[in-house]
């Protein structure tokens, strides 16, 4: 029990640090997500070749293996940034992968006729999407969005291993301290808890808010 | 939906004329130019710093350490193989568990499911690798059948609701007990429909065995690590890189397509159409993702 009164500020760093890393690479994943979806919808041949690789090949790498990749073999092309970096380039490309997919599925669930109309009432592209086609997609990704960034949350994990300043990291140094593993434990699981039901809370307000009833 | 198919109608925009073809076709020359020379730049970079000498692609030559890389892919696929059977039966347990008619099995088998589905694996992994003093091969196996054998509860748990209910009724009716309905009615049903969800979530399982690396288990990527960091040979990060990927993607893209082709063969079928299943998500091939 006294693990975490005598070390609340290891705990504390390691907490904020997984999540910082979690915030950061969230929002890089977004980006990147957003961008290969427009990618893999779009109408020119070569682009959607871009998406459908990034896609492919990311959800298929073990997430270790673009760990090791970026943060150890980076470095040897002469590319040096701090670990934390080099952490949320790993999480948030890996991530934006499945961002991609989801936001793709969206679109597909706005059914064709919409756009036609958009389209047939004079709509520019730009206003059709904007208007008419983006909001309906919105709405409908919210839950996997959110089952998406719930994993990105657990899978920060991965970061302290190699290192980086985070939640998990922290039983290294209280081990050597020679605090009960087993408490040592038991809070860095309570940690993890308070970042993945914080996430889900919030994508559930959000959901209730703008989801589509169906 | 292939890559090079020609678009279809969809709801961002109607099937193209001759004039917006033709502005397609630049944009298309612009942006395989641009990607060209991005590939381009990493090829320079990558001979810039020396990536090709010989002494960096030598130890591929060694026997040793081809026996090496060999050992660690036995070993990976060997964590895979205990990893899938086992928790394909901590999935059926729980799942039955969850199904079950007494309250406290319920309780117990859903409280179980939720706790190691929201606990990040590689907590579980090096819980059990530290705190119970386990060997890494157990350690990620356990780690690995604990997440992947809940959130395939919850796969099969879903498959046999979804079966329709006149198929369970109609066998009550015949006088079945509940064990006998769910055995010869439900189950082999559902797991037809639920079969490509089942193969991603193995894929999640195969993808996972890297996290061994980080608990000294001998698997490829630890194999990789090996000669990655050997100064003899001018530590050849990127060439280990360049080898270990393909093989790895490989694996689990070769799992997944046959994920999506047992789901391909399927909507065809009409056996299996009868029963209504959601196509497997997107995101279940993440650990993690509901």
């Amino acid at each position: 029990m006294d693990v975490l009164t005598d070390n609340f500020s290891l705990y504390g760093k390691g907490f904020l640090g997984t999540v910082e890393l979690t915030v950061y690479a969230s929002v890089l994943a977004m980006v990147l997500g957003f961008v290969m979806a427009s990618f893999r919808v779009a109408p020119v041949g070569s682009l959607r070749v871009i998406g459908t690789v990034w896609v492919t090949v990311l959800r298929n790498t073990p997430l270790t293996l673009l760990f090791f990749a970026v943060l150890l073999g980076l470095p040897r092309f002469g590319l040096v940034l701090p670990f934390n970096v080099f952490a949320v380039l790993a999480l948030g490309c890996y991530t934006s992968a499945f961002i991609c997919e989801v936001l793709r599925s969206g679109i597909n669930t706005v059914p064709t006729g919409q756009g036609e109309a958009a389209r047939s009432l004079g709509m520019t592209f730009g206003q059709t999407l904007g208007n008419v086609v983006l909001p309906q997609a919105f709405r409908s990704v919210i839950p996997p969005v959110g089952s998406t960034l719930i994993a990105l949350a657990k899978n920060s994990a991965i970061a302290g291993a190699f290192s980086v300043t985070e939640l998990l990291g922290t039983y290294k140094t209280l081990n050597e301290l020679g605090y009960s593993i087993i408490w040592t434990f038991v809070w860095i699981a309570v940690g993890y808890l308070i970042i993945t039901l914080t996430i889900s809370a919030l994508f559930h307000v959000m959901e209730k808010r703008w989801g589509v009833a169906r | 939906m292939t890559a090079h198919s020609t678009p279809s109608a969809t709801v961002l925009y109607d099937i193209p004329g001759p004039h917006t073809r033709k502005r397609h076709r630049v944009y298309g020359i612009v942006s395989t130019v641009l990607l060209l020379a991005l590939v381009g730049w990493v090829i320079h970079l990558l001979f810039d710093t020396d990536q090709f000498t010989s002494a960096k692609w030598s130890p591929f030559e060694y026997k040793g350490i081809q026996e090496l890389l060999l050992r660690g892919l036995g070993n990976t696929l060997k964590a895979f193989a205990y990893a899938a059977v086992l928790s394909l039966a901590l999935g059926a347990v729980l799942a039955v568990g969850r199904l079950s008619e007494h309250r406290p099995v319920r309780w117990v088998s859903t409280v179980l499911v939720e706790f190691f589905r929201a606990m990040p694996v590689l907590v579980m992994i090096f819980f059990i690798f530290v705190a119970l003093k386990v060997q890494p091969l157990p350690a990620l196996v356990a780690g690995l059948t604990l997440y992947n054998g809940s959130v395939l509860a919850e796969v099969f748990r879903t498959g046999i609701n979804s079966v329709e209910r006149g198929q369970g009724e109609a066998a009550y009716a015949l006088g079945m007990r509940k064990t006998h309905v769910t055995t010869y009615v439900l189950a082999p049903q559902a797991i037809r429909a639920m079969l490509p969800t089942i193969i991603s979530q193995l894929v999640v399982a195969l993808k996972d065995t890297s996290l061994g690396y980080l608990i000294t288990y001998e698997e490829f990527l630890h194999a990789g690590k090996l000669i990655a960091s050997n100064l003899d040979y001018d530590l050849p990060f990127i060439p280990v890189v360049m080898v270990i990927s393909p093989i790895y993607i490989g694996m689990c893209m070769l799992l997944s397509w046959f994920a999506t082709w047992v789901a391909r063969r399927q909507r065809r079928n009409p056996k299996t159409e009868a029963v209504g299943v959601g196509r497997a998500q997107p995101g279940t091939l993440m650990p993690g993702a509901r």
